[in-house]
C-alpha cells in the first residue's frame, strides 16, 4: 500500500451564522467569524489517496486524473467563491473548516476510480487544520 | 461525522539536559552540548489535536476559543519564556522535549473537556519532532 498526497490552494469568503440560533448567541458562538459580510481565507488542500502500485505505470494513481477531480470537483466550485452563498452544501451547512473538509470528501470519494481515498487535510490559515479520514 | 483538528502555537523557553544520577562525564557524553549549566533555549512549536463529532449546530469538532483559552492559561503561560529546569514539572524530569511532549499532553488530557485529546507534537527545532498519543498509536 503507498499513499500519495496531493496539495492544492483555493481563496474564498465565509461566514459563520446558525439560523436556528438568536443573533446574540450567533455572536458569542462564532465571534468575528458572525460578520455577515464574510471574510475570507487562502486555503490550503491536501487530498491523499492510497493504494497498490500499478505494475505497468508504477503509480498509485494517474495524477492528471487526480488533478482533473479536484480542479472539477473542488477548486473550480470553491476558488475565488463566497461558499455560504455560492456552494450548494453550504446553503444549509456552515462552512467550518471540519464542513469543508467533509464536504470535499464527499464530492470527490464518488469520482476516484483507481485509488481509494484516505484523508482530506483542509488548511484554514497554517496555523489551523482539520483532517477528514470519512469516519461516521 | 468525526473529524480532527490541529491547532498550532509557539512558545520560547529554555532549558539543561542534565541528569542528577549520572556523572559529570556521563551527562556530557549523553546530552553533549545540552548539558552546558547555564542552559540554552528554544522556539517551540506545539501541535495539538483533538477529535470528535462535528456539531449540527455549529460545525465544530470544539470551539476554537475554548481550545485557545484553555492552551494559553494551562500551557503556554507555564512554559513560555521560563527556564524549565526551574518549573515543579521538571524537578524530577530531564526537561528533554520528549518529557515536555508527555507534559503537555497530561495537562491536556486532566483538564480539556472540550473534545477527545488525539495527540500532541512538539517542534523543538525546524530539524527535530516529538508526537505522544498517551500510548496510543498516533492517527497519520
Amino acid at each position: 500500500m503507498v499513499y500519495l498526497t496531493r496539495r492544492a490552494e483555493f481563496s474564498a469568503a465565509h461566514y459563520y451564522h446558525n439560523p436556528e440560533l438568536s443573533a446574540e448567541e450567533n455572536r458569542r458562538i462564532f465571534g468575528k467569524c458572525n460578520n455577515p459580510n464574510g471574510h475570507g481565507h487562502n486555503y490550503t488542500l491536501e487530498v491523499t489517496v492510497r493504494g497498490g502500485v500499478d505494475p505497468r505505470s508504477g503509480f498509485v494513481v494517474d495524477l492528471k486524473e487526480l488533478k482533473g477531480v479536484l480542479h472539477r470537483e473542488v477548486l473550480d466550485a470553491m476558488d475565488h467563491h463566497f461558499l455560504n452563498k455560492e456552494v450548494p452544501e453550504f446553503l444549509t451547512r456552515i462552512p467550518t473548516t471540519e464542513n469543508i473538509a467533509i464536504t470535499i470528501w464527499q464530492r470527490l470519494a464518488p469520482k476516484l476510480k483507481q485509488a481509494q481515498l484516505h484523508r482530506v487535510r483542509v488548511y484554514e490559515t497554517a496555523d489551523l487544520f482539520v483532517d477528514f479520514y470519512g469516519e461516521p | 461525522m468525526k473529524a480532527h483538528l490541529t491547532r498550532r502555537y509557539r512558545f520560547s523557553a529554555s532549558h539543561r539536559l542534565h541528569c542528577d544520577a549520572m556523572s559529570a562525564a556521563e551527562n556530557a557524553r549523553v546530552y553533549g552540548k545540552c548539558n552546558n549549566p547555564h542552559g540554552h533555549g528554544h522556539n517551540y512549536m506545539l501541535e495539538v489535536t483533538v477529535s470528535g463529532s462535528v456539531d449540527e449546530s455549529t460545525g465544530m469538532v470544539c470551539n476554537l476559543a475554548d481550545l485557545d483559552g484553555f492552551v494559553e492559561r494551562e500551557i503556554l503561560e507555564r512554559f513560555d519564556h521560563q527556564n524549565l529546569n526551574c518549573l515543579p514539572e521538571f524537578q524530577s524530569a530531564v526537561p528533554t522535549t520528549e518529557n515536555l511532549c508527555i507534559e503537555t499532553y497530561r495537562i491536556l488530557e486532566r483538564g480539556f473537556r472540550h473534545a477527545h485529546l488525539e495527540k500532541v507534537r512538539f517542534e523543538e527545532t525546524m530539524m527535530n519532532s516529538f508526537e505522544y498519543a498517551g500510548g496510543a498509536e498516533p492517527h497519520h
